[in-house]
């Protein structure tokens, strides 16, 4: 007799949150760009720059002093210590090192912490979209059910307490905010913040505010939602290191929040994993001795090279929202009558550009492509004539 | 302005798009007007006020290409000359500098703290030319009391400018 008839398939044996999982849309066109040559990528969510010397000198010396163990579950102290001189520093709340601070692999660990630890099935989380890829799928492994507000062009990308207020429920615990937004660039204004906040708390609600593009704010100064009045105790800040100091690689990120809310975050974070590497948390320690100045550098070349994209996308008829932040431009492309999927496929086929379809960062992203101008003004250059061409096909 | 308020304030106008201006052609002295304008989110007619200006007030002296000499066929030799000086009586150590820094095979001259006063970068199509420089030239100048001449080996870096090109690291073309 065989056996083999009653063995399952490896798909049924699938946990069902993972069966139903979408796989990310930018995966999907990495595959894609992948087998071509010669391309232009404006398709990248990093930056061009490599890691400042001093933070890649000093990780080096970390590892010939022998620093290479396992650190406190928290993070290094020292590292600790100095994110809470410079979160307040920046952003004004002030976080006790030993009790609100918890270093994680990237920002992306820390979503992933916030939102497990707090979720139970079947809770609502209010999330904007189009967000970071990542949002949604979070919410979904912690069983809990994600509630979209859907951004606009019109309004800069911004997101308003009018429009929060009736997708909160009872089972509403969590509303997670993402400016300035990675695709849009769109911020919010100070105004905008303080009425989130103060919703926040008639509601209250705990908020996960992703501000890892917050010095990259080109307009005004940026407001956090963790300094706003009765905001500090129920925000959960998270924060990196991978974009203002160019250290995607690294994976290096943090979350502040209340002790409590901490901690239950590192009851997860210790079982799944461990600590963060400690190369990479003595990296940014040292990125930590002197960050204004690193970032400002950076921060004046993306500067121009918004203005440069914005300009250059403005002159040849493609609608575009200035962005205030990040370095992403998410210009409409609705009126060409294609798809955000389709324009990015002829883009790349037809002109060898890379742009992402708004659509891999929620079904509102239609008729928008992500571009992400984090690459050299050359390159930006040969891009925005081979958009202009072909667009100018579709006329 | 403070450089690094620019982090946290409303776009750049005015007096400190002179800043961004500025290093902006620290970056590439060859960008256009147009190009500079768009970046800066100025007019062509605003940039080109500022740097008029720029050079007006003597803060942009000149604009030069920056090369690497080892890839030449010539055998052009660069020494940094340390030079001590007897400061005169009226005009200090700038009126003999001035003397010094007029020979065009000195190409940057510096007043420094420490061990001695004048520091030269001289340059020559040979070592004989330096040597002649120095022994012929330089030391016979009234009010010089000393020098000792250090030439150059390689360069690894010249004007912020790295002389060899990091391998080029590939990047992923697409991340979320
Ligand atoms: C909004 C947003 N949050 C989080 C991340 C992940 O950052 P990290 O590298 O810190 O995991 C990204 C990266 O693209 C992002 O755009």
């Amino acid at each position: 007799m065989n056996n083999m008839s009653v063995c399952k398939s490896h798909r049924e044996r699938l946990a069902k949150t993972v069966v139903d999982l979408p796989r990310s849309g930018i995966r999907d066109f990495f595959d894609i760009v992948a087998q071509m040559k010669e391309v232009i990528s404006l398709g990248v969510g990093e930056p061009d720059f490599t890691t400042p010397w001093h933070v890649r000198e000093g990780a080096i010396y970390s590892l010939e002093q022998g620093h290479t163990g396992y650190t406190s579950n928290l993070g290094m102290p020292k590292l600790r210590k100095a994110i809470s001189g410079y979160v307040e520093r920046t952003f004004g709340p002030s976080y006790h090192p030993d009790k609100e601070i918890l270093i994680t692999v990237g920002v992306s660990e820390a979503l992933d912490l916030a939102v497990r630890a707090l979720c139970n099935p079947g809770d609502e989380v209010i999330y904007h979209e189009p967000c970071y890829v990542s949002y949604r799928p979070l919410i979904t492994l912690a069983h809990a059910v994600p509630v979209v507000a859907e951004t606009k062009a019109e309004d800069g990308f911004r997101v308003t307490a009018a429009q929060l207020r009736p997708l909160i429920t009872d089972r509403t615990k969590i509303l997670m905010l993402n400016f300035p937004n990675n695709p849009t660039g769109g911020g919010l204004r100070a105004e905008d913040v303080k009425d989130i906040a103060a919703l926040a708390v008639e509601k209250d609600l705990i908020v996960i505010t992703d501000e890892i593009y917050a010095e990259l704010t080109y307009d005004r100064p940026h407001v956090s939602i963790a300094a706003m009045p009765g905001m500090r105790d129920r925000t959960i800040f998270l924060h990196g290191f991978s974009k203002a100091l160019a250290m995607t690689g690294w994976r290096i990120g943090y979350a502040c929040a209340p002790p409590e809310l901490t901690e239950a975050m590192m009851r997860i974070h210790q079982y799944t994993m461990l600590c963060a590497p400690i190369m990479s948390q003595e990296a940014a320690y040292q990125a930590l001795q002197q960050p204004e100045r690193d970032i400002a550098e950076m921060k004046e070349s993306y500067w121009r090279r918004r203005n440069f994209l914005h300009a250059a996308f403005t002159s040849m008829g493609l609608p575009c929202q200035k962005p205030e932040g990040a370095f992403y431009m998410f210009p409409e492309i609705r009126e060409l009558g294609v798809t955000a999927k389709d324009f990015a496929l002829g883009l790349l086929d037809k002109e060898q550009v890379a742009a992402v379809p708004g659509t891999a960062f929620g079904p509102c992203g239609e008729g928008h492509i992500r571009c992400c101008y984090a690459t050299s003004m050359e390159d930006l250059k040969v891009a925005v004539t081979r958009i202009e061409r072909y667009i100018n096909g579709f006329k | 302005m403070d450089k690094y308020a620019f982090l946290f304030v409303p776009t750049p106008t005015g007096e400190l798009s002179m800043d961004s201006l500025l290093s902006l052609l620290r970056e590439n002295a060859r960008v256009s007007l147009e190009d500079a304008a768009l970046q800066l989110d100025l007019s062509p007619e605003e940039v080109a006020a500022q740097i008029q200006a720029l050079e007006d007030q003597g803060v942009i002296r000149a604009y030069q290409a920056i090369i690497n000499d080892e890839k030449l066929a010539d055998d052009a030799v660069t020494a940094v000359i340390e030079v001590n000086v007897t400061p005169e009586r009226e005009g200090g150590f700038d009126h003999i500098a001035s003397r010094i820094s007029r020979y065009p095979e000195v190409t940057s001259m510096y007043l420094m703290s420490g061990q001695y006063d004048l520091m030269l970068f001289v340059e020559g199509p040979d070592l004989r030319t330096i040597a002649n420089f120095v022994s012929a030239r330089l030391s016979s100048i009234p009010g010089v009391t000393g020098t000792a001449t250090h030439f150059r080996l390689k360069t690894y870096k010249h004007h912020g400018v790295l002389m060899e090109t990091d391998e080029q690291y590939e990047r992923l073309q697409v991340s979320p």
